[in-house]
Protein backbone atom coordinates (compact mmCIF):
# COMPACT_ATOMS: atom_id res chain seq x y z
CA UNK A 1 0.00 0.00 0.00
CA UNK A 2 1.42 3.33 -1.02
CA UNK A 3 1.52 6.04 1.54
CA UNK A 4 -0.44 9.18 0.85
CA UNK A 5 2.07 11.11 2.93
CA UNK A 6 4.78 12.82 0.99
CA UNK A 7 8.34 11.80 1.73
CA UNK A 8 10.01 13.88 4.37
CA UNK A 9 12.64 15.06 1.96
CA UNK A 10 10.06 16.79 -0.23
CA UNK A 11 10.25 20.55 -0.03
CA UNK A 12 6.93 22.32 0.12
CA UNK A 13 6.43 25.22 -2.17
CA UNK A 14 4.40 27.63 -0.08
CA UNK A 15 2.97 30.92 -1.11
CA UNK A 16 0.97 33.69 0.47
CA UNK A 17 -2.75 33.47 0.07
CA UNK A 18 -5.20 36.29 -0.34
CA UNK A 19 -8.21 36.49 1.92
CA UNK A 20 -11.02 38.82 1.05
CA UNK A 21 -12.62 40.47 4.07
CA UNK A 22 -15.81 42.34 3.48
CA UNK A 23 -17.70 44.20 2.17
CA UNK A 24 -20.42 42.35 4.03
CA UNK A 25 -18.25 41.19 6.88
CA UNK A 26 -19.84 42.29 10.15
CA UNK A 27 -16.57 43.30 11.77
CA UNK A 28 -15.71 45.79 9.04
CA UNK A 29 -18.28 48.16 10.62
CA UNK A 30 -20.08 48.83 7.41
CA UNK A 31 -19.24 48.17 3.82
CA UNK A 32 -15.49 48.13 3.77
CA UNK A 33 -13.46 45.55 1.92
CA UNK A 34 -9.88 44.68 2.60
CA UNK A 35 -7.85 42.06 0.84
CA UNK A 36 -5.38 40.51 3.25
CA UNK A 37 -2.28 38.84 1.96
CA UNK A 38 -1.56 36.28 4.63
CA UNK A 39 1.31 33.99 5.31
CA UNK A 40 -0.09 31.36 7.58
CA UNK A 41 -1.89 33.54 10.07
CA UNK A 42 0.29 36.59 9.75
CA UNK A 43 -0.82 39.51 7.64
CA UNK A 44 1.80 40.47 5.06
CA UNK A 45 -0.12 43.14 3.21
CA UNK A 46 -3.45 44.92 3.31
CA UNK A 47 -5.25 46.29 0.33
CA UNK A 48 -8.30 48.32 1.33
CA UNK A 49 -11.16 49.02 -1.04
CA UNK A 50 -13.49 51.86 -0.23
CA UNK A 51 -16.38 53.45 -2.04
CA UNK A 52 -19.20 51.00 -1.44
CA UNK A 53 -21.15 53.64 0.43
CA UNK A 54 -20.37 56.55 -1.82
CA UNK A 55 -23.49 58.66 -2.29
CA UNK A 56 -21.93 61.80 -3.64
CA UNK A 57 -23.03 63.98 -0.75
CA UNK A 58 -20.49 66.66 -1.63
CA UNK A 59 -21.76 66.93 -5.19
CA UNK A 60 -25.37 66.83 -4.02
CA UNK A 61 -24.68 69.76 -1.71
CA UNK A 62 -23.78 71.88 -4.74
CA UNK A 63 -27.31 71.47 -6.04
CA UNK A 64 -28.96 72.23 -2.70
CA UNK A 65 -29.40 75.54 -0.98
CA UNK A 66 -27.80 75.97 2.42
CA UNK A 67 -30.70 74.69 4.44
CA UNK A 68 -31.27 71.65 2.27
CA UNK A 69 -27.64 70.61 2.55
CA UNK A 70 -27.90 70.10 6.30
CA UNK A 71 -29.83 66.88 5.85
CA UNK A 72 -27.11 65.46 3.67
CA UNK A 73 -24.41 66.36 6.17
CA UNK A 74 -26.26 64.24 8.73
CA UNK A 75 -25.84 61.29 6.47
CA UNK A 76 -22.12 61.76 5.94
CA UNK A 77 -21.57 60.82 9.54
CA UNK A 78 -24.53 59.01 10.93
CA UNK A 79 -23.06 58.18 14.32
CA UNK A 80 -22.33 61.80 15.18
CA UNK A 81 -24.66 63.75 12.96
CA UNK A 82 -24.69 66.83 15.19
CA UNK A 83 -20.96 67.27 14.78
CA UNK A 84 -21.22 66.97 11.03
CA UNK A 85 -24.06 69.47 10.90
CA UNK A 86 -22.09 71.82 13.10
CA UNK A 87 -19.16 72.02 10.70
CA UNK A 88 -21.47 72.67 7.79
CA UNK A 89 -23.55 75.40 9.40
CA UNK A 90 -20.45 77.03 10.87
CA UNK A 91 -18.90 77.16 7.41
CA UNK A 92 -21.99 78.86 6.00
CA UNK A 93 -22.12 81.25 8.96
CA UNK A 94 -18.48 82.17 8.41
CA UNK A 95 -19.16 82.81 4.73
CA UNK A 96 -22.25 84.89 5.33
CA UNK A 97 -20.89 86.61 8.45
CA UNK A 98 -23.74 85.62 10.74
CA UNK A 99 -23.43 85.93 14.49
CA UNK A 100 -25.06 83.08 16.32
CA UNK A 101 -26.89 83.91 19.58
CA UNK A 102 -25.25 82.69 22.75
CA UNK A 103 -28.00 80.33 23.80
CA UNK A 104 -27.90 78.57 20.43
CA UNK A 105 -24.16 78.09 20.75
CA UNK A 106 -24.40 76.59 24.24
CA UNK A 107 -27.12 74.22 23.12
CA UNK A 108 -25.04 73.25 20.11
CA UNK A 109 -22.15 72.46 22.40
CA UNK A 110 -24.30 70.33 24.69
CA UNK A 111 -25.78 68.39 21.82
CA UNK A 112 -22.41 67.85 20.15
CA UNK A 113 -20.84 66.55 23.31
CA UNK A 114 -23.79 64.27 23.99
CA UNK A 115 -23.44 63.05 20.44
CA UNK A 116 -19.77 62.37 21.12
CA UNK A 117 -20.84 60.31 24.11
CA UNK A 118 -23.29 58.28 22.06
CA UNK A 119 -20.72 57.78 19.33
CA UNK A 120 -18.08 56.59 21.78
CA UNK A 121 -20.63 54.26 23.37
CA UNK A 122 -21.10 52.79 19.94
CA UNK A 123 -17.34 52.37 19.67
CA UNK A 124 -17.02 50.69 23.06
CA UNK A 125 -19.82 48.29 22.25
CA UNK A 126 -18.59 47.39 18.80
CA UNK A 127 -14.99 47.19 19.92
CA UNK A 128 -15.93 44.75 22.64
CA UNK A 129 -17.54 42.55 20.01
CA UNK A 130 -14.38 42.77 17.91
CA UNK A 131 -12.31 41.63 20.85
CA UNK A 132 -14.70 38.80 21.53
CA UNK A 133 -16.97 39.84 24.36
CA UNK A 134 -19.79 38.32 22.32
CA UNK A 135 -22.37 41.04 22.50
CA UNK A 136 -22.32 41.81 26.21
CA UNK A 137 -20.54 45.11 25.71
CA UNK A 138 -22.76 45.79 22.72
CA UNK A 139 -25.97 45.52 24.72
CA UNK A 140 -24.52 47.58 27.58
CA UNK A 141 -23.40 50.31 25.23
CA UNK A 142 -26.64 50.35 23.30
CA UNK A 143 -28.66 50.62 26.48
CA UNK A 144 -26.88 53.88 27.33
CA UNK A 145 -26.89 55.07 23.76
CA UNK A 146 -30.66 54.66 23.67
CA UNK A 147 -31.01 57.06 26.62
CA UNK A 148 -29.11 59.73 24.73
CA UNK A 149 -31.12 59.09 21.58
CA UNK A 150 -34.36 59.33 23.53
CA UNK A 151 -33.29 62.80 24.63
CA UNK A 152 -32.43 63.78 21.07
CA UNK A 153 -35.76 62.50 19.90
CA UNK A 154 -37.59 64.61 22.46
CA UNK A 155 -35.71 67.70 21.32
CA UNK A 156 -35.58 67.38 17.56
CA UNK A 157 -37.83 64.50 16.69
CA UNK A 158 -35.35 62.09 15.21
CA UNK A 159 -32.94 59.63 16.66
CA UNK A 160 -30.09 59.76 14.19
CA UNK A 161 -30.72 62.17 11.32
CA UNK A 162 -31.43 65.25 13.37
CA UNK A 163 -31.48 68.10 10.83
CA UNK A 164 -31.77 70.39 13.86
CA UNK A 165 -29.00 72.96 13.45
CA UNK A 166 -29.76 75.79 11.10
CA UNK A 167 -27.59 78.47 9.59
CA UNK A 168 -27.71 81.13 12.30
CA UNK A 169 -28.88 78.97 15.16
CA UNK A 170 -31.30 76.16 15.79
CA UNK A 171 -34.45 75.05 14.06
CA UNK A 172 -36.62 75.40 17.14
CA UNK A 173 -36.39 75.78 20.88
CA UNK A 174 -35.46 72.82 23.05
CA UNK A 175 -38.02 71.26 25.36
CA UNK A 176 -38.89 72.94 28.66
CA UNK A 177 -37.40 70.17 30.77
CA UNK A 178 -34.17 70.18 28.78
CA UNK A 179 -31.79 70.80 31.68
CA UNK A 180 -33.29 68.15 33.95
CA UNK A 181 -33.38 65.63 31.13
CA UNK A 182 -29.74 66.27 30.20
CA UNK A 183 -28.70 65.82 33.83
CA UNK A 184 -30.70 62.61 33.98
CA UNK A 185 -29.03 61.32 30.81
CA UNK A 186 -25.59 62.27 32.11
CA UNK A 187 -26.21 60.27 35.27
CA UNK A 188 -27.16 57.23 33.25
CA UNK A 189 -24.20 57.72 30.95
CA UNK A 190 -21.84 57.79 33.93
CA UNK A 191 -23.26 54.49 35.10
CA UNK A 192 -22.88 53.09 31.59
CA UNK A 193 -19.25 54.16 31.32
CA UNK A 194 -18.55 52.58 34.69
CA UNK A 195 -20.17 49.35 33.51
CA UNK A 196 -18.13 49.18 30.33
CA UNK A 197 -15.02 50.22 32.19
CA UNK A 198 -15.56 47.43 34.67
CA UNK A 199 -16.34 44.92 31.96
CA UNK A 200 -13.37 45.61 29.73
CA UNK A 201 -10.54 47.82 30.92
CA UNK A 202 -8.88 45.63 33.53
CA UNK A 203 -9.96 42.32 32.09
CA UNK A 204 -6.79 40.30 31.54
CA UNK A 205 -8.08 38.60 28.41
CA UNK A 206 -9.05 41.95 26.95
CA UNK A 207 -5.64 43.38 27.75
CA UNK A 208 -3.84 40.39 26.29
CA UNK A 209 -5.79 40.85 23.09
CA UNK A 210 -5.27 44.59 22.76
CA UNK A 211 -1.96 45.62 24.30
CA UNK A 212 0.95 46.08 21.93
CA UNK A 213 -1.17 45.52 18.85
CA UNK A 214 -1.60 47.96 15.99
CA UNK A 215 1.11 50.19 17.31
CA UNK A 216 1.71 53.41 15.41
CA UNK A 217 4.34 55.95 16.52
CA UNK A 218 3.42 59.60 16.88
CA UNK A 219 5.52 60.69 13.89
CA UNK A 220 3.87 58.17 11.58
CA UNK A 221 0.43 59.06 12.85
CA UNK A 222 1.04 62.71 12.06
CA UNK A 223 2.42 61.83 8.65
CA UNK A 224 -0.68 59.86 7.78
CA UNK A 225 -2.85 62.80 8.77
CA UNK A 226 -4.58 61.02 11.61
CA UNK A 227 -6.63 63.02 14.05
CA UNK A 228 -8.91 62.65 17.00
CA UNK A 229 -8.55 59.94 19.64
CA UNK A 230 -6.61 57.73 17.22
CA UNK A 231 -3.87 60.35 17.05
CA UNK A 232 -4.04 61.34 20.70
CA UNK A 233 -3.50 57.72 21.69
CA UNK A 234 -0.05 58.01 20.10
CA UNK A 235 0.77 60.84 22.47
CA UNK A 236 0.06 63.87 20.30
CA UNK A 237 -2.13 66.27 22.21
CA UNK A 238 -4.01 67.70 19.26
CA UNK A 239 -7.59 68.66 19.91
CA UNK A 240 -9.33 71.19 17.69
CA UNK A 241 -11.57 72.14 20.59
CA UNK A 242 -8.56 73.42 22.48
CA UNK A 243 -6.12 74.39 19.73
CA UNK A 244 -8.49 76.19 17.41
CA UNK A 245 -11.50 76.86 19.59
CA UNK A 246 -14.95 77.29 18.21
CA UNK A 247 -18.30 77.85 19.94
CA UNK A 248 -17.61 78.49 23.66
CA UNK A 249 -14.94 75.86 24.18
CA UNK A 250 -12.43 78.38 25.58
CA UNK A 251 -14.87 79.05 28.42
CA UNK A 252 -15.09 75.47 29.61
CA UNK A 253 -12.41 73.49 31.34
CA UNK A 254 -11.52 70.08 30.04
CA UNK A 255 -8.42 67.94 29.62
CA UNK A 256 -7.08 66.67 26.35
CA UNK A 257 -6.65 62.95 26.90
CA UNK A 258 -3.55 61.42 25.42
CA UNK A 259 -2.13 57.94 25.39
CA UNK A 260 1.46 56.84 25.39
CA UNK A 261 1.93 53.71 23.31
CA UNK A 262 -0.37 54.31 20.38
CA UNK A 263 -1.62 50.75 20.36
CA UNK A 264 -5.14 49.43 20.23
CA UNK A 265 -5.51 49.46 24.02
CA UNK A 266 -4.50 53.12 24.20
CA UNK A 267 -6.95 54.08 21.53
CA UNK A 268 -9.66 52.32 23.50
CA UNK A 269 -8.59 53.92 26.76
CA UNK A 270 -8.37 57.35 25.17
CA UNK A 271 -11.98 57.19 24.05
CA UNK A 272 -13.16 55.86 27.37
CA UNK A 273 -11.49 58.64 29.31
CA UNK A 274 -12.61 61.23 26.79
CA UNK A 275 -16.20 60.41 27.63
CA UNK A 276 -15.67 61.69 31.17
CA UNK A 277 -14.37 64.94 29.70
CA UNK A 278 -17.49 65.21 27.55
CA UNK A 279 -19.65 64.85 30.62
CA UNK A 280 -17.61 67.57 32.31
CA UNK A 281 -18.11 69.90 29.33
CA UNK A 282 -21.86 69.31 29.23
CA UNK A 283 -22.17 70.06 32.95
CA UNK A 284 -20.35 73.36 32.53
CA UNK A 285 -22.50 74.23 29.52
CA UNK A 286 -25.66 73.63 31.51
CA UNK A 287 -24.48 76.12 34.13
CA UNK A 288 -23.90 78.75 31.46
CA UNK A 289 -27.17 78.20 29.66
CA UNK A 290 -29.27 81.37 29.76
CA UNK A 291 -32.67 82.08 28.22
CA UNK A 292 -32.54 84.05 25.02
CA UNK A 293 -33.11 83.91 21.30
CA UNK A 294 -31.94 80.89 19.32
CA UNK A 295 -31.80 82.56 15.91
CA UNK A 296 -30.44 86.02 15.02
CA UNK A 297 -33.08 88.73 14.88
CA UNK A 298 -32.32 89.88 11.37
CA UNK A 299 -32.12 86.71 9.35
CA UNK A 300 -33.23 86.76 5.75
CA UNK A 301 -35.37 83.85 4.67
CA UNK A 302 -33.47 83.43 1.44
CA UNK A 303 -29.87 83.14 2.45
CA UNK A 304 -27.21 84.26 0.02
CA UNK A 305 -23.53 84.29 0.81
CA UNK A 306 -20.96 86.66 -0.62
CA UNK A 307 -18.32 85.08 -2.87
CA UNK A 308 -15.47 83.57 -0.92
CA UNK A 309 -14.07 80.42 0.50
CA UNK A 310 -13.76 79.11 4.01
CA UNK A 311 -12.46 76.05 5.80
CA UNK A 312 -14.03 75.24 9.15
CA UNK A 313 -12.87 72.34 11.23
CA UNK A 314 -14.39 70.92 14.35
CA UNK A 315 -13.55 68.07 16.62
CA UNK A 316 -15.92 65.23 15.79
CA UNK A 317 -15.77 62.01 17.83
CA UNK A 318 -13.49 60.41 15.28
CA UNK A 319 -11.27 63.42 14.73
CA UNK A 320 -11.13 66.55 12.70
CA UNK A 321 -14.27 67.02 10.66
CA UNK A 322 -13.74 69.89 8.28
CA UNK A 323 -15.90 71.55 5.66
CA UNK A 324 -14.26 73.52 2.90
CA UNK A 325 -16.85 75.66 1.22
CA UNK A 326 -16.58 77.90 -1.80
CA UNK A 327 -19.36 80.28 -2.62
CA UNK A 328 -19.78 82.28 -5.82
CA UNK A 329 -22.47 84.52 -4.41
CA UNK A 330 -25.50 82.32 -4.85
CA UNK A 331 -27.80 80.62 -2.42
CA UNK A 332 -25.94 77.34 -2.67
CA UNK A 333 -22.30 76.36 -2.27
CA UNK A 334 -20.22 76.21 -5.40
CA UNK A 335 -18.11 73.54 -3.79
CA UNK A 336 -18.56 71.78 -0.49
CA UNK A 337 -15.67 69.51 0.38
CA UNK A 338 -15.86 67.39 3.48
CA UNK A 339 -12.64 66.47 5.20
CA UNK A 340 -13.52 63.45 7.23
CA UNK A 341 -11.33 62.07 9.96
CA UNK A 342 -12.10 58.46 9.16
CA UNK A 343 -10.63 58.55 5.68
CA UNK A 344 -7.35 59.93 6.97
CA UNK A 345 -7.26 57.55 9.90
CA UNK A 346 -7.86 54.67 7.55
CA UNK A 347 -4.70 55.51 5.59
CA UNK A 348 -2.63 54.24 8.48
CA UNK A 349 -4.38 50.86 8.46
CA UNK A 350 -1.65 49.13 6.46
CA UNK A 351 1.11 50.42 8.74
CA UNK A 352 -0.76 49.22 11.78
CA UNK A 353 -1.89 45.84 10.49
CA UNK A 354 1.13 44.38 8.68
CA UNK A 355 2.91 41.83 10.83
CA UNK A 356 -0.06 41.02 13.04
CA UNK A 357 -2.44 38.09 13.00
CA UNK A 358 -5.62 38.04 10.96
CA UNK A 359 -7.76 38.09 14.07
CA UNK A 360 -5.94 41.24 15.17
CA UNK A 361 -6.66 42.93 11.84
CA UNK A 362 -10.31 43.05 12.91
CA UNK A 363 -9.31 44.66 16.18
CA UNK A 364 -7.08 47.25 14.57
CA UNK A 365 -9.77 48.23 12.11
CA UNK A 366 -12.24 48.51 14.97
CA UNK A 367 -9.86 50.55 17.08
CA UNK A 368 -9.82 53.48 14.67
CA UNK A 369 -13.61 53.59 15.05
CA UNK A 370 -14.33 53.51 11.37
CA UNK A 371 -17.61 54.82 10.00
CA UNK A 372 -17.90 54.05 6.33
CA UNK A 373 -20.44 56.73 5.58
CA UNK A 374 -17.77 59.22 6.57
CA UNK A 375 -15.05 57.55 4.52
CA UNK A 376 -17.05 57.38 1.31
CA UNK A 377 -19.44 60.27 1.79
CA UNK B 1 -7.36 37.52 37.69
CA UNK B 2 -8.63 40.61 39.46
CA UNK B 3 -9.75 42.13 36.18
CA UNK B 4 -11.69 39.03 35.25
CA UNK B 5 -13.45 39.01 38.59
CA UNK B 6 -14.34 42.65 38.14
CA UNK B 7 -15.86 41.83 34.76
CA UNK B 8 -17.97 39.11 36.30
CA UNK B 9 -19.09 41.44 39.07
CA UNK B 10 -20.21 43.94 36.41
CA UNK B 11 -22.20 41.38 34.46
CA UNK B 12 -23.65 40.00 37.70
CA UNK B 13 -24.78 43.44 38.81
CA UNK B 14 -26.37 44.09 35.43
CA UNK B 15 -28.14 40.74 35.59
CA UNK B 16 -30.00 41.92 38.67
CA UNK B 17 -31.12 45.21 37.14
CA UNK B 18 -34.50 45.79 35.60
CA UNK B 19 -34.61 44.97 31.88
CA UNK B 20 -34.72 47.87 29.47
CA UNK B 21 -35.95 45.92 26.47
CA UNK B 22 -39.51 45.64 25.25
CA UNK B 23 -41.45 42.99 23.38
CA UNK B 24 -41.55 45.27 20.39
CA UNK B 25 -44.40 44.36 18.08
CA UNK B 26 -46.70 43.75 21.05
CA UNK B 27 -45.79 46.76 23.17
CA UNK B 28 -44.82 50.16 21.86
CA UNK B 29 -42.80 52.86 23.47
CA UNK B 30 -44.62 56.15 23.91
CA UNK B 31 -43.35 58.55 21.30
CA UNK B 32 -42.46 62.12 22.21
CA UNK B 33 -44.62 64.89 20.84
CA UNK B 34 -41.96 66.11 18.45
CA UNK B 35 -41.29 62.73 16.91
CA UNK B 36 -40.82 62.91 13.16
CA UNK B 37 -41.95 60.09 10.95
CA UNK B 38 -43.25 60.93 7.49
CA UNK B 39 -45.07 64.08 6.38
CA UNK B 40 -48.85 64.15 6.37
CA UNK B 41 -51.37 66.69 5.16
CA UNK B 42 -53.65 68.22 7.73
CA UNK B 43 -57.39 68.61 7.64
CA UNK B 44 -59.21 71.80 8.55
CA UNK B 45 -61.99 70.38 10.72
CA UNK B 46 -63.90 73.67 10.92
CA UNK B 47 -64.47 74.12 7.20
CA UNK B 48 -64.08 70.43 6.40
CA UNK B 49 -61.40 70.72 3.74
CA UNK B 50 -57.60 70.44 3.65
CA UNK B 51 -55.49 73.34 4.88
CA UNK B 52 -53.30 72.93 1.83
CA UNK B 53 -53.77 75.39 -1.02
CA UNK B 54 -51.31 73.72 -3.32
CA UNK B 55 -48.87 76.62 -3.33
CA UNK B 56 -45.84 74.45 -4.23
CA UNK B 57 -43.69 75.90 -1.43
CA UNK B 58 -42.92 72.48 0.03
CA UNK B 59 -42.39 70.96 -3.38
CA UNK B 60 -39.77 73.58 -4.22
CA UNK B 61 -38.02 73.34 -0.87
CA UNK B 62 -37.82 69.56 -0.75
CA UNK B 63 -34.18 68.49 -1.04
CA UNK B 64 -34.98 65.08 -2.47
CA UNK B 65 -37.91 66.12 -4.68
CA UNK B 66 -40.28 63.56 -3.25
CA UNK B 67 -43.42 65.67 -3.66
CA UNK B 68 -45.75 66.38 -6.54
CA UNK B 69 -48.41 69.05 -6.06
CA UNK B 70 -51.30 70.14 -8.26
CA UNK B 71 -53.76 72.87 -7.29
CA UNK B 72 -57.27 73.74 -8.44
CA UNK B 73 -59.90 76.42 -7.88
CA UNK B 74 -61.75 75.81 -4.67
CA UNK B 75 -65.38 74.90 -5.40
CA UNK B 76 -66.20 75.69 -1.78
CA UNK B 77 -64.94 79.30 -1.97
CA UNK B 78 -67.26 82.07 -0.79
CA UNK B 79 -67.47 83.50 -4.32
CA UNK B 80 -68.94 80.16 -5.42
CA UNK B 81 -71.43 80.24 -2.57
CA UNK B 82 -69.30 78.10 -0.29
CA UNK B 83 -67.92 78.65 3.18
CA UNK B 84 -64.18 78.63 2.62
CA UNK B 85 -61.89 81.60 2.32
CA UNK B 86 -59.36 79.59 0.29
CA UNK B 87 -59.45 80.63 -3.35
CA UNK B 88 -57.24 77.75 -4.42
CA UNK B 89 -57.09 74.31 -2.94
CA UNK B 90 -55.08 71.16 -3.33
CA UNK B 91 -56.17 68.93 -6.18
CA UNK B 92 -53.62 66.16 -6.27
CA UNK B 93 -50.70 65.49 -3.96
CA UNK B 94 -48.21 62.68 -3.99
CA UNK B 95 -45.40 62.11 -1.52
CA UNK B 96 -42.97 59.31 -2.22
CA UNK B 97 -42.18 57.97 1.25
CA UNK B 98 -39.40 55.93 -0.28
CA UNK B 99 -37.57 59.11 -1.24
CA UNK B 100 -38.46 61.31 1.74
CA UNK B 101 -35.56 61.90 4.11
CA UNK B 102 -37.70 63.38 6.90
CA UNK B 103 -35.77 66.63 7.17
CA UNK B 104 -38.80 68.67 8.28
CA UNK B 105 -38.10 71.42 5.72
CA UNK B 106 -41.55 71.08 4.11
CA UNK B 107 -43.15 71.74 7.50
CA UNK B 108 -40.97 74.80 8.03
CA UNK B 109 -41.68 76.42 4.68
CA UNK B 110 -45.44 75.84 4.76
CA UNK B 111 -47.28 79.13 5.21
CA UNK B 112 -50.60 77.52 6.12
CA UNK B 113 -49.45 74.87 8.63
CA UNK B 114 -50.96 72.43 6.20
CA UNK B 115 -48.29 69.76 6.39
CA UNK B 116 -46.91 68.09 9.47
CA UNK B 117 -44.74 65.18 10.48
CA UNK B 118 -46.61 62.12 11.66
CA UNK B 119 -45.73 61.62 15.31
CA UNK B 120 -47.48 58.32 15.86
CA UNK B 121 -46.35 54.75 15.35
CA UNK B 122 -48.37 54.53 12.14
CA UNK B 123 -45.71 56.69 10.54
CA UNK B 124 -42.84 54.49 11.61
CA UNK B 125 -44.43 51.18 10.74
CA UNK B 126 -45.10 51.91 7.12
CA UNK B 127 -43.21 49.19 5.34
CA UNK B 128 -44.50 47.96 2.01
CA UNK B 129 -43.80 45.07 -0.29
CA UNK B 130 -43.73 47.15 -3.42
CA UNK B 131 -41.87 50.41 -3.74
CA UNK B 132 -44.82 51.99 -5.51
CA UNK B 133 -46.97 51.35 -2.46
CA UNK B 134 -44.89 53.97 -0.68
CA UNK B 135 -46.10 56.71 -2.99
CA UNK B 136 -48.94 58.23 -1.02
CA UNK B 137 -51.78 60.05 -2.73
CA UNK B 138 -53.92 62.87 -1.36
CA UNK B 139 -56.48 60.53 0.16
CA UNK B 140 -53.88 58.55 2.08
CA UNK B 141 -52.08 61.68 3.23
CA UNK B 142 -55.22 63.31 4.59
CA UNK B 143 -57.11 60.37 6.08
CA UNK B 144 -55.31 60.23 9.43
CA UNK B 145 -55.65 63.92 10.16
CA UNK B 146 -59.25 63.90 8.96
CA UNK B 147 -60.08 61.15 11.39
CA UNK B 148 -58.32 63.08 14.15
CA UNK B 149 -55.78 60.28 14.68
CA UNK B 150 -52.68 62.48 14.50
CA UNK B 151 -51.90 65.93 15.82
CA UNK B 152 -48.44 66.76 14.45
CA UNK B 153 -46.18 69.10 16.34
CA UNK B 154 -45.35 72.15 14.27
CA UNK B 155 -42.50 74.32 15.48
CA UNK B 156 -43.70 77.80 16.46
Amino acid sequence: MTSILLPASHEFETQDIFVNMGPQHPSTHGVFRMVLEIDGEVVRDVLPYIGYLHRGAEKLCETMDYRQGIGFMDRTEYLAAFNAELSYVMAVEALAGIDVPERAQWIRMILCELNRLSSHFMFLGAFGVDVGVLGTSFTYAFRERENIFDLFEEICGDRMMYAYFRVGGLAWEVTDNFVTRVNQVLGMARQGIADLDGLLTQNEIFQARTRGIGHIPAADAIDWGMSGPSLRASGVALDVRRDEPYLFYPQVKFDVITGTNGDVYDRYLCRLREMHESIKIVEQCLQNLQPGPIVPERMSRLLRTPPGEVYIRTEAPRGEYGVYMVSNGGNRPWRCKVRSACLSNLQALRDMTVGHYVSDAVLILGSIDIVLSEVDR
Amino acid sequence: MRGLIRSFVTTGATFLRKPVTREYPETHRELPERDRAFPLLLWDQQIDEPFCTGCHACERACPVECMTVLMKDNPNHTSQGGTSSRRKIIDKFWIDYGRCMRCNICVEVCNFDAIGMNNTWSGHESSAVDRLDLVMDLQQLLSQSRAGAVKPWIAP
